[in-house]
């Protein structure tokens, strides 16, 4: 027993002393506010005060907080100590997924009690501690800052014509006061708790022991499930035709992190159970872990059906790229190589399943609930409406939540022994069981004529997809497509290969393989540039696409091809920083300083939604009786802000404020399919959908009261007005309208798909509708000496069509740019040895440099008011354009990532060998 | 059944309010040494404190830092935040800077200096600036006290010379160890919460003629334990500060052991320490420039 003053209030823990502070919070206190990303205070999600200073809940047991005072976010918020924080914190757009909001607030305002006017070195002081995943940090320096100026902020915009204006994210304000439910905050308190039993090793086959004696030994555990336990079909996978992933791992296991049984028990029991007390017998395999092992001629096939370990290869072509390339006045050669790279979202898979009768229903972070659902019915063999997926929030996800995780677990824990059952991955296990970026190898060949005019790229990239196909067939289906940029390559011919090994499964990582091939292209572009003598971001001009040129794949866009656009508005930003680079290194060589500064320039193109494959999108929008506007919103936001911007667009589309909607968002029972949250889809492809449906509702009405085309809509308790400007007017009463089974008088429901069409063999046809275009430009410092790199500013030009909300574009853009340096800088995950937090590193507020952002619209026919996909794109321009401004402040050409301190001392010894 | 293994358990967790009951918990069987928990918790990843289990931050007279004429005193429970805070002679400069870059702000309000160097990383922050300062370990058990030397102490990655029934309850820093000024440098590949490549301290003192007079050195994350520069160190003392780095070769760093691993290969250790010695002596050339001036 422990007493302790918990938000002003004297309280008794009955917990056993040594439990975790962050523990005794959540599960005794109730109070689901401090999270935990990590149990290891290397993410400082659980951060609360002690006695009025930050610590992290996760590593003090409740003993030791004994007589002193706890402040936890929820009595920071309770006592409106921290309304302006907050307050400034939506105004910015600071919080995106929301899952690591607790700690920065709590972090910030202890910063704030002792310097209530810090300075931006303060203010990333304070809030090191807390790692971010989803914002790149700079609106949360920003939000900070700002807290305490006179300078007042900005007041909500007028509303009614929303599409364009930076409104606050409409889910926001549960973020900040930290009330949202994510994956672990949800399950009810009697629930049943599942643990995952995975392989220790890359490659095993197992035994698993005497069930029964095991359960007679453990009676507190109830159940042990494993691939007996299943139902229906033991496998899932992203892609129908290739899946196959076991929900538990049947003789042998393909990876450290397979899983292999699960036990299901009370949650004190299955905490504590030690797992060396789990009865299986492990027979490890020689371990196959890279493309190159598995592709030998000795290696085992981990797939029977797959040949030499391969999952699927990918092809594009198009001219003659090896005449071409042959005939090339100007040519260069790269390898380029990228390893594992982890998601790290804050917030680890968990979630829980309730037997209702013969459905059941899933409570969880995801990225995809309709998938789910899919997967769930044939592994539980029920009906799809059989399931029901609920999703909490997601505290960011990246593309890794798009895949089944914890989901089956639960959902045979409840079934079977119906009740309620619950699961919270672990760090470690999030880390060793999710999938990954794929590591590439990529091999680039490419020449250009006398006036620098790209004339024949051939491209090769392997890329280890490991253990199961997950997303393998996407990204080495994109990467050919996309390998040349957003640049005119009449002569073009790129492969792929996505490699079976026993590494982790690797899947969708914001870009799909994009971001790996873009390096060697971007990178290669600059040493093209430098040998003909031409300004990096002239030559990039004189190649870009434009539009009526042809892309590789044989498709016309006849409007909407921004890239120049993006260039044109960095021209002067790049004079700039050239010049400023300059007279930098000349004072550095004469005061014989180690640091030299780099500019670097690189771009992207992305295809948004499905390659060659249907996408579609369906939005329902109803008027209730009581006048209420209803819309049905199934886009997962998993924190980039799907909620507001498809509300902005139905909205407008419609013809009220975005305020007179009522949002109903994300249940598999009550919104239609809108698809995974992936590939830049959402504000493209659902974004048509609400735009479509809006339009169609306000027809219906329009109809109804026979008014023009202009009318404006006003609702006037529980009827409408309808007023044109040619002195039309109706009212229509809800009231006396009939009902439909949806409970609404008026409802619209369309669908949009957008047009695409297959491959053929040489990749030629229309892959995707609409792509998004952006070019990135860095300055940084490097030490030469000790190769450390300080980033200074970016600045970013994307075009995003048009900006349905500039507020949250700018939230993406530092968010993937953010990753875009863990890319470039730090990021190296390695199964069975970084599989943590502490020795996988993300980048944190001191690793982030400032940020200056041109939006660039160039409207598309297709989307949404002109809008064009944006999420993936901005990860794609910056680790090259980092690795383009090294080589310029050194000379330097780092081609095996991460470009630690280490690498880059030597790629500058290599310049002087 | 599930209340008597409560029981059992809650029992087990000891917080003594004195050195006195802590030893004693001690002498009768082995436990586990909690202070701030930043080393105990992530070690479990993410497994429940079970067990036995000597909580000695309930302890206030560890909690100290103080000086009585010829020792300062750390106590084994003082936060690095409370060495920040505390008022030190500038020898300590380094130590604080160090207490800057454990973790983050969060870590360093809970993580112990003590706790560091019984958690014997080679990678542990505090080694460094402390072998500069010729700490001690006052070791207690039932027995009474005994001092060891921080260079003796750590005997390789994860291992002590604490006894069964023994911890440590302070360390100690002699007043003739605490001449001139000292700082340090940690190399790491981001901002914060980062675990060093390689990281140094240097504690320096200079007379009227510009020669130094003192000078301890220590390198850390390049071999099992931080070691103190030796050879080093005798390049550089009664030579003039001014041109200091000019002695810094790396013939003189051949004891250093680094490794290979996930944070950097062994040759960039190596390298890269010699650099960051001589970035330390150019800062003690301004520190001892303004000093004269001032």
């Amino acid at each position: 027993m422990t007493c302790f003053t918990l938000n002003g209030k004297a309280v008794i823990s009955q917990s056993l002393p040594s439990t975790r502070l962050s523990e005794v919070l959540r599960s005794e206190m109730g109070l689901s506010g401090t999270k935990i990303g990590c149990n290891a205070g290397d993410c400082g999600a659980c951060s609360v005060l002690l006695d009025g200073e930050p610590i992290c809940s996760c590593l003090t047991t409740v003993a030791q907080v004994a007589g002193a005072k706890v402040t936890s976010i929820e009595g920071l918020n309770a006592e409106n100590i921290i309304s302006n924080l907050q307050e400034s914190f939506l105004a910015h757009g600071a919080a995106q997924c929301g899952i690591c909001t607790p700690g920065m607030l709590v972090a910030a305002h202890a910063l704030l009690l002792k310097n209530p006017t810090p300075n931006r070195c303060d203010v990333e002081d304070a809030l090191g501690g807390v790692l971010c995943r989803c914002t790149g940090y700079g609106k949360i320096i920003d939000a900070v800052l700002a807290v305490n100026l006179d300078r007042p902020i900005k007041p909500l915009p007028q509303l009614g014509c929303s599409v364009g204006i930076p409104i606050r994210h409409l889910d926001g304000q549960s973020k900040v006061d930290a009330s949202l439910v994510y994956g672990d905050d949800a399950a009810p308190q009697d629930s049943l708790m599942v643990r995952v039993i995975r392989s220790p090793h890359h490659y095993a086959s197992f035994k698993i022991g005497d069930k029964a004696a095991f359960l007679s030994k453990h009676p507190k555990i109830l159940a042990v499930l494993d691939a007996s336990d299943i139902p229906g079909r033991n496998c899932f996978g992203v892609i129908p035709p290739f899946a196959d992933q076991p929900v538990f791992a049947e003789e042998t296991a393909l990876y450290r992190g397979d899983a292999v049984a699960a036990i299901v028990g009370e949650a004190d029991v299955i905490t504590r159970f030690d797992e060396a007390d789990f009865p299986i017998t492990w027979d490890p395999h020689d371990t196959i872990l890279t493309p190159e092992a598995a592709m030998s001629v000795n290696a085992p096939n981990l797939h029977e059906s797959r040949d030499g370990n391969i999952l699927v290869r990918g092809y594009v072509e198009c001219g003659d790229a090896d005449s071409a390339l042959a005939a090339a006045k100007h040519k260069v050669e790269i390898r380029t190589k990228t390893p594992f790279i982890e998601h790290a979202y804050i917030e680890p898979e968990a979630g829980y399943a309730v037997r209702e009768g013969n459905r059941i229903v899933i409570r969880g972070c995801t990225q995809a609930s309709q998938m789910d659902r899919e997967s769930l019915a044939e592994i539980m063999d029920v009906d799809p409406e059989a399931i029901r997926v609920m999703p909490t929030a997601c505290g960011g996800g990246f593309g890794s939540k798009i895949d089944i995780s914890f989901q089956p677990y639960v959902a045979l824990a409840a079934w079977n022994l119906d009740r309620p059952a619950r699961i919270c991955y672990s760090r470690g296990e999030s880390m060793r069981a999710s999938t990954k970026r794929h590591p590439s190898d990529i091999h680039l060949r490419v020449g250009c004529d006398e006036k620098g005019q790209i004339s024949g790229f051939v491209f090769d990239g392997i890329f280890n997809t490991g253990a199961y196909a997950s997303w393998g067939p996407t990204v080495a289906n994109r990467v050919p497509i996309h390998a040349c940029g957003p640049y005119k390559t009449d002569h073009y011919r790129a492969t792929s290969v996505a490699v079976h090994t026993n590494a982790p499964p690797a899947g969708a990582f914001r870009g799909f393989g994009v971001p790996q091939s873009a390096i060697a292209q971007e990178c290669a572009y600059d040493l093209l540039a430098d040998e003909i003598g031409m300004d990096r971001l002239a030559f990039r001009r004189s190649n870009a696409l434009k539009n009526g040129v042809p892309t590789v794949t044989g498709q016309v866009f006849k409007n909407g091809v921004g890239i120049d656009d993006c260039f044109a508005a960095l021209e002067r930003p790049w004079k700039n920083a050239l010049s400023r680079a300059a007279d930098f290194n000349e004072e550095a060589i004469a005061n014989g300083s180690p640091w030299r500064s780099g500019v670097g320039i690189a771009s992207c193109w992305y295809g948004c939604g499905n390659t060659s494959l249907p996408n579609p999108s369906t939005i329902r929008m109803g008027i209730t009786p009581e006048g209420e506007i209803v819309l049905h919103q199934g886009a997962m936001d998993i924190g980039q802000g799907s909620n507001t911007v498809i509300s902005q667009i139905a909205a407008d589309a419609f013809g009220v404020s975005v305020h007179d909607l009522t949002l109903v968002d994300c249940d598999t029972d009550l919104t239609p399919d809108c698809g995974k949250t992936s590939a830049s889809r959402q504000t493209f492809v659902s974004g048509k959908a609400a735009l479509l449906s809006g339009q169609a509702l306000r027809e219906m009405l329009l109809r109804q009261g026979n008014v023009d085309g202009n009318a404006k809509i006003t609702i006037d308790g529980t009827s409408l007005n309808l007023r044109d400007d040619s002195g039309g007017f109706a009212r229509i009463d809800l009231r006396g309208l009939p009902v439909n089974d949806y409970g609404y008088v008026f409802m619209a429901e369309e669908t949009y798909d957008p047009p695409t069409s297959a491959l053929d063999s040489k990749g030629q046809g229309k892959p995707y509708a609409v792509f998004g275009y952006g070019a990135q430009m860095i300055e940084l410092q490097v030490d030469c000496v000790l190769g450390i790199v300080k980033l200074k500013t970016i600045t970013t030009a994307h075009d995003v069509g048009r900006a349905i909300n500039p507020l949250l574009v700018e939230g993406q853009i530092e968010g993937g740019v953010a990753q875009g340096i863990g890319l470039a800088l730090m990021e190296d995950y390695r199964p069975g040895r970084t599989e943590n937090l502490h020795d996988y590193l993300i980048p944190t507020i001191g690793d982030v440099p400032e940020f200056h952002h041109v939006i660039v619209e160039v409207p598309d026919d297709e989307g949404p008011y002109g809008a064009k996909g944006l999420g993936e794109h901005v990860l794609i321009p910056t680790a090259p354009a980092i690795l383009n401004a090294i080589r310029h402040a050194t000379g330097a050409s780092i081609t095996d990532l991460p470009a630690t301190p280490d690498k880059i001392c030597a790629a500058i010894a290599a310049t002087k060998a | 059944m599930q209340k008597g293994l409560n029981e059992k358990l809650e029992a087990d967790y000891v917080r003594p309010a004195s050195l006195e009951t802590a030893v004693s918990a001690l002498a009768a069987g082995p436990r586990v040494i909690l202070a701030g928990g930043t080393d105990v918790f992530p070690g479990l990843q993410d497994r429940p404190l079970l067990g036995p289990v000597l909580d000695i931050s309930g302890i206030p007279a560890l909690r100290t830092i103080d000086f009585d004429g010829s020792y300062f005193r750390i106590g084994a429970a003082t936060s690095w935040r409370a060495v920040i805070n505390a008022d030190l002679p500038p020898a300590f400069d380094g130590l604080k800077e160090a207490a800057g870059e454990v973790g983050s702000i969060q870590i360093q309000n809970r993580a112990t200096v003590v706790g560091n160097l019984c958690n014997a990383s080679p990678a542990a922050d505090g080694v460094p600036p402390l072998l500069t300062l010729d700490a001690e370990l006052e070791i207690a058990s039932t027995s009474g006290f005994r001092y060891l030397p921080l260079s003796k102490f750590i005997l390789g990655n994860r291992k002590t010379a604490l006894e069964t029934g023994e911890m440590v309850s302070a360390l100690r820093i002699p007043s003739t160890s605490t001449t001139g000024q000292s700082s340090f440098l940690k190399l790491g590949a981001r901002s914060y919460l980062v675990i060093s490549i390689s990281m140094a301290a240097l504690r320096l003192d200079v007379d009227k003629a510009g020669m130094i007079s003192t000078v301890a050195l220590s390198i850390g994350a390049c071999s099992e334990v931080a070691i103190r520069m030796e050879r080093v160190e005798s390049a550089l003392c009664g030579t003039p500060l001014a041109n200091a780095c000019e002695r810094i070769t790396k013939d003189l760093f051949t004891e250093l052991a680094p490794i290979d691993d996930v944070r950097a290969p062994a040759q960039y250790r190596r390298d890269a320490s010699v650099e960051v010695v001589r970035r330390l002596l150019a800062g003690q050339q301004k520190y001892f420039a303004s000093e004269a001036k001032a």
